[in-house]
């Protein structure tokens, strides 16, 4: 048998957390603690590069599938597998968690080894997520998650910090449970259909859902998607969790967590109840566009750094949920791509404002202003990521917002023409707040003696921003992989479909090229 | 004679000899002296296991009253299990409140008589005796604490309820024996099957009677206003005592009684259960959210699990058989866990007993503060703990079953209970420590029985294929 490459990948930061519980006197071991857990996740790391590089980029198929029985009764199984979706979420948690650790050795001084525990687990929690092929297995990995983001925000988190981990948790626990109802009656309908119960989706996939019940069904799943995402208006949970969190939970949270609930949508809500999809696409896409341009607008008066990378989170998402409510190959695919280079800009942007906020303990812009003079690397790395963020071109936020619109577009100009809009508002929310921070004179003269980027932040930053580079210059590096797996689910999804929706999806088996073409 | 015919009996006598020997030993214990009564328990109850290994499978019946089929067997080791961690965790709170050592450990093992004979009756005046022992038993240890007003005032609400529940029982029995002359269940449900399509009014005066007495016992809502009292009355060890042996022997009468002999009548009981599942499920929640008192939090969490429990009874269909004992063993392991936890924090003269009291215990005592978070955590249902996998199973059993809308008020109440389990979870770590309350040490065996506990709970958890299966063939022999 092949080496269980995706259950190594879940064990191995459990395993990491494990033997940081060995390590004794924390306070003299610190450097120990540290390195451990970074090694572990750098491992992790590694791991998912190499899956990267074993993965066929050409199969739509799950690939590295590993399958045993769990608990048969109930036809539960532990099923695991990456199609090119998942492989390259899968590598973002591998990329970013590394990142999340690091970024907190300077700030996390209480409990530094229960930090590093909390953050290995939600990295084997999150990746199990993202590989589980059996819905039951999902679950498990779907809410053992909250549980450590919970603690993280909870304990580690600023002032208000209670309310904030309370309030996700119970956010998210809400939405989900009723996933949970509607996951047991898609097997309980296996069980009517075939005689057996089943949790796996592949089996799933095949059973054709009366009308009637993938209403409902896909409507449990779409809430707990959308919360997590979080469409408008869902979102309140967001803000609060953003700004109380430590840098490292930001990071996590808007660079893989809210990633799960479009993943999810991709993933499990389209394909599995593709005639509630096509019904409520439109009703997906108006409130992924008023996100769009509310989150841009909220994000636009805010006084907080933290709050307006928050709400502009509200903002990018709305376009990955256009793009998968479009249900077209661009649109999907494009959804996919700014899935991950929001993950990776976002992510940058929060380890950039926390850096900030460890030199000056605020994150109130009017407390800066003039940074380019005193700290021209860190604010050489923020214009980067900035631009990224706005969709710059030749950076990765352009990609996945062109294709998306494109996908849009060809849907329904209606819903392009005001997402379109969100990429103007960003430009001037970003740049707005940019100014503000960093050019001008110093007029706070708490700011004159700032230090630049230590080695430490630079090894963070360095990385961050190279992606976006790359992100923006080869993107087909990373369409590829996703191409025949969006082109498989998109099949799914039209075959059962009415006939309006598969007219209007471009039946081109070369769109993945197509798409890359038009992005060059 | 036949030493055969007593063979069923056996689990129980076991536990009755350990407790006259305790009762003995006390007796004859001079002024002071320490006597190993917990172990002595503990060898009963062993033996108790012991004999239900041997009578596996079996389906031995003694006097035709008793049958020890493998569904009794399985509430009894259940039942034997919460018996030795009470035993275990009773050590701190009896010394630390100075508890009559010989009537506690004596009242423990004939309340663990009398759950285990209810487990296995199959006749209801031997269900009704067993729960008297029970019952009896069960209300002087809630009292034991003789110079507590809230002891007494439990005990005693706790007692003038449960008389009143025993009433309704009786009543009930003697409907159903006035119209099929019988007691015996077996009989019973054959008389029932002959004229269910019209029930009389006389049977459904029976299903009536027999359900109130069940719900008073295992305190589901509108029944349930003793709980409470009697759980913040009781040392914490017994309140886990009571909330996981007591409904775990309830249950297992409560099952056999309407899912076998009252199973013709079961289009005449089903709306009325649902209904109390609903009830329970909600009220126990929403009461639980205002508590200050952790005794009293788990207390309405123990009615909104009785919920849970009944949504089991109801959706007992053929995938969902096993749900309400597996909920059972679960159940029993999390909830005496966390109020071992609870009994820990006595320290004497103070019960530490205030959510607030639990600040900082994260920091102060890091190994009673994950234990507590792991058994709260699966309380509130989160993989990959046992709470979740047990939920699961009675929301999947009830969503097959076609009770979409308890599936439903189900999974919403245990969101809602997720905010009272986490208030302990953010006192414990995410609060600074105060810093008068000082919680003494736990000694080794009860900190065992605990550890015990938690890895039970992620054995159930992660693994839970095995015994599942073992549940659903257990309750295959009453259904």
């Amino acid at each position: 048998m092949a080496f269980p490459i995706l259950s190594s990948l879940v064990a191995l930061p459990v395993v990491g957390a494990l033997l940081l519980l060995l390590i004794r006197d924390e306070e003299r071991n610190r450097p120990l603690i540290r390195n451990v857990a970074l090694v572990v996740s750098l491992l992790v790391f590694a791991e998912a590069m190499l899956l990267w590089f074993e993965f066929d980029p050409a199969s739509a198929e799950f690939q590295f599938v590993e399958r045993r029985s769990w608990i048969p009764a109930f036809g539960i199984g532990y099923a695991v597998g990456v199609d090119g979706i998942s492989l390259l979420l899968v590598v973002l948690t591998g990329f970013l968690t590394p990142i999340a650790l690091v970024s907190a050795w300077e700030s996390v001084h209480q409990r530094a080894r229960a930090f590093s525990i909390v953050v290995l687990l939600l990295e084997s929690a999150m990746i199990g997520v993202f590989v589980s092929l059996d819905l039951f297995l999902f679950y498990v990995f779907w809410d053992a998650m909250l549980v450590p983001m919970y603690f993280l925000i909870g304990i580690w988190g600023s002032d208000r910090r209670i309310y904030a981990a309370v309030k996700f948790m119970l956010y998210t626990m809400a939405g989900s449970v009723l996933m949970l109802l509607a996951i047991l009656g898609l097997a309980a309908l296996h069980a009517s259909a075939t005689g057996s119960y089943s949790f796996d989706l592949e089996a799933l996939y095949e059973i054709a859902v009366p009308a009637h019940l993938q209403f409902w069904f896909f409507l449990a799943f779409a809430l707990a998607f959308a919360i997590k995402v979080p469409l408008f208006p869902f979102h309140t949970w967001l803000p609060d969790a953003h700004v109380e969190a430590p840098t490292a939970g930001s990071v996590i949270l808007a660079g893989v967590l809210l990633k799960m609930g479009t993943y999810g949508l991709v993933r499990f809500a389209f394909p599995l109840f593709p005639i509630a999809a096509a019904f409520f696409a439109p009703y997906l896409a108006g409130l992924a566009v008023i996100g769009i341009v509310y989150g841009a607008l909220v994000a636009m008066v805010q006084s907080d750094l933290k709050k307006l990378v928050a709400y502009s989170s509200v903002s990018h998402l709305g376009f990955v949920v256009l793009g998968i409510a479009a249900m077209n190959a661009e649109g999907v695919q494009g959804a996919v791509y700014q899935m991950l280079s929001h993950g990776v800009s976002t992510g940058g942007l929060f380890l950039i404002v926390g850096m900030l906020s460890d030199r000056r303990h605020t994150r109130l812009i009017a407390e800066f202003g003039g940074l380019k003079a005193v700290m021209p690397r860190l604010v050489a790395a923020f214009f980067v990521i900035t631009l990224a963020s706005i969709g710059l071109p030749g950076l990765n936020g352009f990609v996945g917002e062109f294709l998306i619109l494109l996908g849009a577009f060809t849907w329904d100009p209606r819903f392009a023409v005001v997402a379109a809009s969100g990429v103007i508002l960003s430009a001037v929310y970003m740049l707005w707040m940019f100014q503000r921070v960093n050019y001008g004179p110093v007029t706070n003269e708490r700011n004159a003696a700032l230090g630049d980027l230590t080695p430490r932040e630079t090894a963070l930053l360095v990385p961050v921003v190279a992606l976006t580079i790359v992100m923006g210059v080869v993107p087909n590096l990373f369409l590829r992989p996703i191409g025949p797996a969006v082109e498989r689910m998109l099949d799914r999804v039209h075959e059962q479909a009415p006939i309006e929706i598969r007219a209007a999806a471009p039946a081109d088996p070369s769109t993945a090229a197509r798409v890359a073409g038009a992005v060059r | 004679m036949n030493w055969t015919a007593f063979s069923a009996i056996v689990p129980v006598a076991c536990v009755v000899a350990a407790a006259i020997a305790a009762m003995t030993a006390e007796a004859f214990r001079a002024r002071g002296e320490r006597m190993p009564m917990a172990p002595l328990g503990v060898v009963g109850l062993v033996g108790a296991a012991v004999a239900s290994v041997l009578l596996w499978d079996q389906n031995a019946t003694s006097f035709g009253v008793v049958t020890a089929d493998n569904f009794g067997l399985f509430v009894g080791w259940v039942i034997i299990a919460v018996g030795v961690l009470t035993l275990a965790i009773s050590g701190p709170p009896v010394d630390r409140q100075r508890l009559p050592q010989g009537e506690y450990y004596a009242l423990v093992l004939f309340a663990t008589a009398g759950m285990l004979l209810m487990a296995i009756a199959s006749d209801l005046l031997i269900i009704f005796l067993a729960l008297e022992i029970m019952s009896l038993a069960v209300y002087v240890l809630t009292g034991l604490k003789r110079q507590s007003p809230a002891a007494v005032e439990g005990a005693f609400k706790y007692f003038l309820l449960g008389a009143f529940a025993s009433a309704f029982l009786l009543y009930g029995i003697a409907f159903t024996y006035g119209m099929t002359g019988s007691t015996k269940l077996d009989e019973v449900g054959r008389l029932m099957a002959a004229q269910a399509l019209a029930p009389t009014l006389m049977q459904r005066m029976a299903v009536g009677l027999l359900l109130v007495g069940f719900a008073f016992k295992v305190s589901a809502v509108p029944f349930h206003m003793w709980t409470p009292d009697a759980y913040e009355g009781a040392s914490p060890a017994v309140a886990g005592f009571m909330s996981t042996g007591v409904k775990a022997a309830a249950f297992a009468a409560f099952a056999r009684v309407f899912l076998s002999a009252f199973e013709p009548l079961q289009a005449d009981w089903s709306p009325l259960i649902w209904g109390v599942a609903a009830a329970t499920m909600i009220g126990g929640t929403l009461v639980g959210v205002v508590q200050t008192s952790v005794k009293r939090m788990l207390a309405y969490s123990s009615i909104a699990h009785g919920g849970y429990l009944l949504a089991a009874l109801l959706s007992a269909n053929a995938i969902g058989k096993g749900a309400i004992l597996f909920y059972l063993l679960v159940y029993a392991f999390t909830n005496l866990g966390a109020f071992g936890v609870v009994a820990m924090m006595e320290a004497p003269g103070r019960a530490n007993d205030r959510v607030r009291d639990y600040a900082g215990l994260g920091q102060t005592r890091p190994h009673l503060a994950g234990l507590m978070t792991i058994f709260l955590l699966s309380l509130g249902g989160f993989p990959p703990l046992g709470g979740f996998v047990a939920k699961w199973y009675v929301f999947s059993a009830a969503v097959a079953a076609g009770y979409y809308w308890l599936a439903v008020i189900g999974v919403l109440t245990s969101v809602v209970s997720v905010f009272f389990y986490l208030r302990i979870v953010v006192m414990m770590y995410m609060t600074d420590v105060d810093r008068d309350v000082e919680v003494p040490a736990v000694p080794r065996i009860a900190g065992a029985a605990l550890v015990v506990s938690a890895i039970a709970v992620f054995y159930l958890g992660v693994l839970p294929a095995r015994v599942m299966d073992w549940a659903a063939r257990s309750i295959g022999t009453i259904f």
